[in-house]
């Protein structure tokens, strides 16, 4: 019976860049600039990393295959460098190489980085992907958008639970506004302005039914994670972050190609919860999370996902979210540092920086955005679309 | 005894009303105005998916194992080297050892081609031909053309039994008349005046060509139930029927009002019109004009009733029509304006031919794989089944969907994915009889399309690489038929 890597590995510094158009900044500035934080966070030298994995999801916009530029970059000395890739939850691939490296025992301190340079695509929204899916995909799957594959989640929900246009897209608002408010307290955030449910709903129609703001944007960033033998870890300060659980599950096809799957939440994720769940011992996820940073793609996959982790019961995610159970003051707080929805979505850097905001949660560092008194932080970093996808599911603690 | 197994038709959904073609244009040629509307293909469609398209209604309930050869009658084949009728068979699911044509650069290939599949099931060559035709002839902005030419396509089987006509004898000429012509890699046709069309071409080699039938096989006018040959000019229509000493109702009421003129297929589609009005013992003459004129005559028997029970022919899809509403849409979608794609609709990604010839019939056939073990369809093929109770490692057969219909999952109306049409519709389907997957949805309108609804699927133009001089096509989901 495997026995998980509950309390094996711990996080002692993390970096993140400021998120958004930096034009003057190459994704090899930006590598540097969340590594520096890292660094002096962790108050460990550069050489006592003896192993790292770099996640970038666009190599050919981005750094280029394989993980010789993260090496390069950081000049790091001949090391093991390993370059993850696995759409939109890279980051949280990256962290996981190195969280299950130093489980196994094989090293005492890894180094997990993720960046993206998606303005330099220079697509609004994310490159046509046709090209990105395989070439006899290329050949055979529809015209679609991200945010017109995940449109097809919404039609499904509303659909399914009964709710017109208009009552969804209203839940959807409420989803949206609530990571806007959040993001004017977080001076890393891309956006940083509150935007009204009204305003939501009247905004142009992207994919229908989701409109502008139900996307997240398009933006540059990196962030990074130090870890270490939880053994150690005290040793560097007094206040790392225990990994509980990581957990991180694919779809099997039957979504994509099966009939039973009823298209209105995302399958992968509740298979992934229960594992994680179990691995870090949480029984009432209700009660035991203290907040949580989900991926808020789209608000949809937001919504979908509070049903998805077991805490909102089914079809009923609407009403605790206009009763404000997710709001930065409500019982589990989602998305404290303003999500994908303000941050937008650097695909390498998202997973790694949505553990930078429970890590400074948990540190009590969140500055005008501090929950009181959190205990357990929840990530969820999706990659793909509703019906052919991954899931990674991350459980921290102090 | 050869003669016709079965039939079929396509006419794109799309028709212009030609008021609005003049409205645009008038002010350029004000002499030129036919009235009523013309049938304009889709975005995603070209000469082959039309004959695709047709053929599928022609081989409705009959199966391909005696299907000896496929001829594409076309002038406006998309390529000038790759064989269209190679598209076709492996769209309707042919056996691979048959014989393959196009038929092309004239406008007589659709008859030519049905001749000449007749030729072979005569002597013995063939059991059945399909014989195909699809055209989509570009016009310049503001020409006669642009009002006179419709876009559609038409399909026959020929064989030697189970006829519902026979095949009774044919009389052609050959000319070299140049009335209109297009040098290779050529976008538009160069035309003489009216005048000498009409009086030297039209009226002459059809008159020539039917008096022609006549006297091979010692037939009279008025021994002909309806006589077949296109509308060019409608006075000059009318004039070679009292040439030919034909009263009014003997002819075919032309298309032309409603869809067009439509090139190779033209012929075709109106015998395809003919033989759904006819009754057993009906004799049908069908003529194709174009460097020269076919003739050839054809009985109707007994066996009409039952195909045409089951076919759509020109009879449905006539009626199935959507209103184009924009002159500007119908030139976009014919690349005589260049419209702003932005970069999602530049970047075409490259194909990979080896990828696409392993898995041609997947991609042209819809052709997935059912598992031996529990009996699940499932697109695409898989050699893993995808039932998570069963999961049986290679235990498929090979399993065709492009028949199947299906209910709409779910769906999304996309703004920000590149199409000529947009919204870009797509959606997921779950077939009937079992199997799922994504598609692309065409010829429908966002307000139409809901969870639950019926969808069959049609063959189109998937993408057009420029650069490369690719055409790759797929099925896409279309709201059924009724």
């Amino acid at each position: 019976m495997p026995e998980g890597i509950k309390d094996k590995v711990a996080i002692i510094g993390m970096g993140c860049t400021r998120f958004g158009e930096r034009w003057d900044t190459s994704p090899e500035d930006l590598i540097v600039e969340a590594f520096v934080e890292a660094l002096e966070d962790a108050n460990i030298q550069k050489n006592d990393i003896q192993a790292a994995w770099f996640g970038s999801c666009y190599d050919e916009i981005n750094v280029g295959k394989s993980a010789t530029s993260l090496s390069l970059t950081l000049k790091l000395p001949f090391i093991p460098v390993t370059r993850v890739e696995n759409f939109c939850a890279t980051g949280s691939e990256a962290l996981r190489g190195a969280v299950y490296a130093v489980a196994s025992g094989a090293y005492d301190m890894c180094l997990a980085v993720g960046v993206e340079k998606l303005k330099d695509t220079g697509f609004g929204g994310l490159p046509e992907f046709s090209g990105q899916l395989g070439t006899r995909n290329r050949m055979i799957f529809p015209t679609i958008s991200a945010p017109g594959a995940f449109a097809m989640l919404a039609t499904r929900y509303f659909s399914k639970y009964g709710l017109s246009p208009q009552e969804g897209k209203e839940i959807l608002a409420m989803v949206s506004a609530k990571s806007h408010k959040n993001g004017v307290k977080n001076p890393k955030a891309h956006l940083r302005r509150e935007v009204t449910v009204d305003q939501i709903m009247k905004a142009p129609m992207i994919a229908w039914p989701l409109g502008l703001f139900d996307c997240c944007g398009v933006s540059d960033g990196a962030a990074c994670a130090i870890v270490c033998r939880a053994d150690m870890a005290k040793s560097f300060r007094p206040d790392p972050v225990h990994i509980k659980s990581m957990q991180i599950a694919l779809s099997s096809g039957e979504e994509m190609m099966y009939t039973e799957w009823d298209g209105s939440y995302v399958q992968s994720a509740v298979k992934c919860a229960a594992r994680a769940y179990q691995e870090a011992g949480i029984t009432n996820p209700r009660e035991e999370i203290s907040m949580m940073e989900v991926h808020d793609c789209f608000s949809i996959t937001e919504l979908v996902t509070y049903e998805d982790l077991g805490i909102s019961p089914r079809g009923k995610a609407g009403e605790d979210v206009r009763a404000g159970f997710y709001d930065l003051d409500g019982k589990i707080p989602c998305q404290p540092d303003g999500g994908l929805k303000c941050f937008g979505h650097p695909i390498g850097a998202s997973g790694l920086r949505m553990m930078y905001e429970m890590y400074k949660q948990l540190q009590g560092k969140a500055g005008e955005r501090q929950i009181k008194d959190p205990k357990i932080g929840l990530t969820h970093n999706m990659g793909g679309f509703p019906s052919m996808n991954l899931i990674s599911i991350n459980i921290v603690g102090l | 005894m050869a003669g016709i197994v079965s039939y079929g038709a396509y006419i794109p959904r799309y028709r212009i009303d030609r008021k609005v073609i003049y409205r645009a244009m008038g002010w350029l040629n004000p002499a030129s105005y036919i009235p009523g509307e013309k049938a304009v293909a889709n975005f995603d469609e070209d000469s082959v998916t039309l004959a695709v398209s047709a053929a599928t209604d022609c081989m409705r309930a009959i199966d391909c194992g005696s299907m000896d050869a496929v001829y594409f009658a076309s002038s406006t084949a998309p390529y000038s080297e790759r064989q269209g009728a190679g598209i076709i068979a492996t769209a309707v699911d042919a056996r691979p050892d048959i014989r393959s044509a196009d038929f092309t650069n004239s406008l007589k290939a659709g008859t030519t081609g049905l001749l000449s599949a007749l030729d072979a099931v005569q002597a013995g060559t063939a059991r059945q031909v399909l014989v195909a035709a699809g055209e989509i002839r570009n016009a310049k902005a503001g020409s006669a053309q642009e009002e006179l030419f419709g876009d559609a396509g038409a399909a026959l089987l020929v064989g030697n039994k189970d006829l519902v006509a026979r095949f009774e004898g044919s009389y052609s000429v050959s000319h070299d008349f140049p009335d209109h012509w297009r040098s290779a890699g050529e976008p538009y046709d160069h035309q003489w005046e009216d005048r000498f069309i009409r009086d030297e071409g039209y009226v002459r080699f059809i008159t020539e060509a039917l008096a022609g039938l006549a006297r091979k096989c010692s037939i009279q006018a008025n021994q002909i139930s309806k006589v077949v040959y296109p509308c060019l000019y409608a006075a000059d229509f009318k004039k070679i029927g009292q040439r030919i000493g034909l009263d009014p109702s003997q002819l075919i009421e032309p298309l032309l009002g409603q869809v067009g003129y439509t090139g190779a297929s033209d012929p075709l589609l109106h015998l395809v019109r003919a033989l759904e009005e006819a009754k057993p013992g009906d004799r049908i003459a069908a003529v194709g004009y174009g460097s020269g004129a076919d003739a050839l005559l054809l009985e109707v028997t007994d066996g009409i009733e039952k195909v045409k029970a089951n076919r759509r022919g020109v009879r449905t899809y006539l009626g199935a029509k959507r209103d184009l509403t924009t002159y500007e849409k119908m030139i976009t979608w014919r690349d005589l304006m260049h419209v702003e794609k932005g970069m999602r609709g530049e970047m075409v990604p490259y194909t990979a031919m080896s990828t696409y010839w392993r898995d041609r019939h997947l991609i042209l056939g819809l052709r997935g794989s059912r598992c031996l073990s529990c009996g699940t369809p499932q697109f695409p093929a898989q050699k893993v089944c995808v039932n998570p109770s069963c999961g049986a490692i290679g235990r498929m057969e090979p399993y065709r969907f492009a028949d199947k219909r299906g209910i709409l999952f779910t769906y999304t109306g996309d703004n920000l994915a590149y199409t000529p049409n947009p919204p870009a519709i797509s959606g997921v389907v779950d077939f009937q009889g079992g199997g799922r997957y994504v598609f692309d949805l065409t010829d429908v309108d966002l307000e139409n399309v809901s969870v639950g609804m019926q969808v069959e699927m049609s063959f189109r133009k998937k993408y057009t690489d420029e650069k490369f001089g690719i055409h790759s096509y797929f099925w896409k989901a279309v709201p059924v038929l009724e």
